[in-house]
């Protein structure tokens, strides 16, 4: 089982989760952004951090770097794509995922750890989970507030695609309390909380860990 | 060819929470600016390319505003303004 971290110019979670998913027993790489070939990876990570310097809005020019195209066809092939952070900014705005990811409605940035509850179950990330089960890890954002049109929100919700949701307060204002989504394929995931974070006790919660052995599970490894 | 300058207003959606709108109302408030309503903060690109014909800059701008200047998510872009560069 092989994952490809993929490191954008601004990239700055990409150690962490490089580690996370080693931890994972998976063999894990970092690909660079300039390139074209993802190595024979099974599963692309699209990891936190602030490429190219959010210019313009996060993650919008980050989706014209040459990878994505790579990223693109991975996931129009079916096979799993998880977005964190700055991840799930570029998911969006590559349209890999649908909706936006706004100004934080506090305007502040927040850094903290917040409770998630697991929606969905039916994706690679998430499949060793279950529904309903709460999670601890840490949000680190400042524009993390999910926004979609009113008919995306509903077509989400009646897909159980909506694969976190914030528990016991919002930090960012999102819309339906959303925390993370999936694709139509169920094998794309975005979610702005940060489970490389949260992937060991000693980081004070190791509720991140399985997203990363799913990861494994899914590409059937 | 000739080189035209092109202006792009892109402003969030008024349907979507302006929380940087909000901050700076509340700023111009605490300034004595008493009479400050709503305040929504945008972007503008300005930028200069090389086209055929005014007409021709201007459907290369619009495509630029759909394709990267503005999301279509939560902002709404105008193109204010095709002109000869000096």
């Amino acid at each position: 089982m092989k994952i490809a971290v993929v490191r954008f110019p601004g990239s700055n979670c990409d150690a962490d989760a490089l580690e996370a998913a080693r931890a994972s027993g998976a063999d894990a790489a970092f690909v660079w952004h300039r390139s074209t070939d993802l190595g024979g990876a099974d599963v692309i990570v699209l990891p936190g951090g602030f490429s190219y310097g959010d210019y313009l809005r996060p993650g919008a020019i980050a989706r014209f770097s040459p990878v994505m195209r790579a990223v693109a066809a991975h996931a129009a092939d079916g096979r799993p794509v998880l977005g964190i952070c700055n991840g799930f900014q570029v998911l969006c705005e590559a349209q890999l995922l649908p909706g936006a990811l706004a100004r934080n409605g506090g305007l502040s940035f927040v850094c903290r750890p917040v409770t998630l509850r697991v929606e969905s179950d039916a994706t690679p990330f998430t499949a060793r989970y279950r529904c309903g089960q709460l999670l601890r890890m840490p949000v680190a954002h400042g524009d993390g507030r999910y926004v979609a049109d009113e008919a995306t929100l509903e077509r989400l919700e009646r897909d159980g695609r909506v694969v976190f949701r914030y528990v016991g307060g919002n930090p960012n204002g999102a819309m339906h309390d959303i925390a993370g989504i999936t694709n139509e394929g169920h094998n794309v995931v975005g979610l702005m909380p940060h489970p490389e974070r949260a992937a060991e006790d000693l980081l004070g919660s190791g509720d991140g860990a399985a997203m990363f052995a799913m990861a494994a599970v899914a590409a059937g490894v | 060819m000739t080189r035209f300058r092109a202006r792009v207003r892109v402003m969030p959606r008024s349907s979507i929470l302006d929380p940087q709108g909000q901050a700076v109302s509340h700023a111009l408030g605490e300034l004595g600016f008493g009479g400050v309503g709503e305040v929504r903060v945008g972007r503008a690109v300005e930028l200069l390319l090389d086209a055929a014909s005014a007409d021709a800059a201007r459907a290369d701008a619009l495509q630029m505003c759909e394709r990267l200047l503005a999301n279509p998510v939560t902002e709404d872009y105008v193109l204010e303004g095709v002109e000869p560069a000096a």
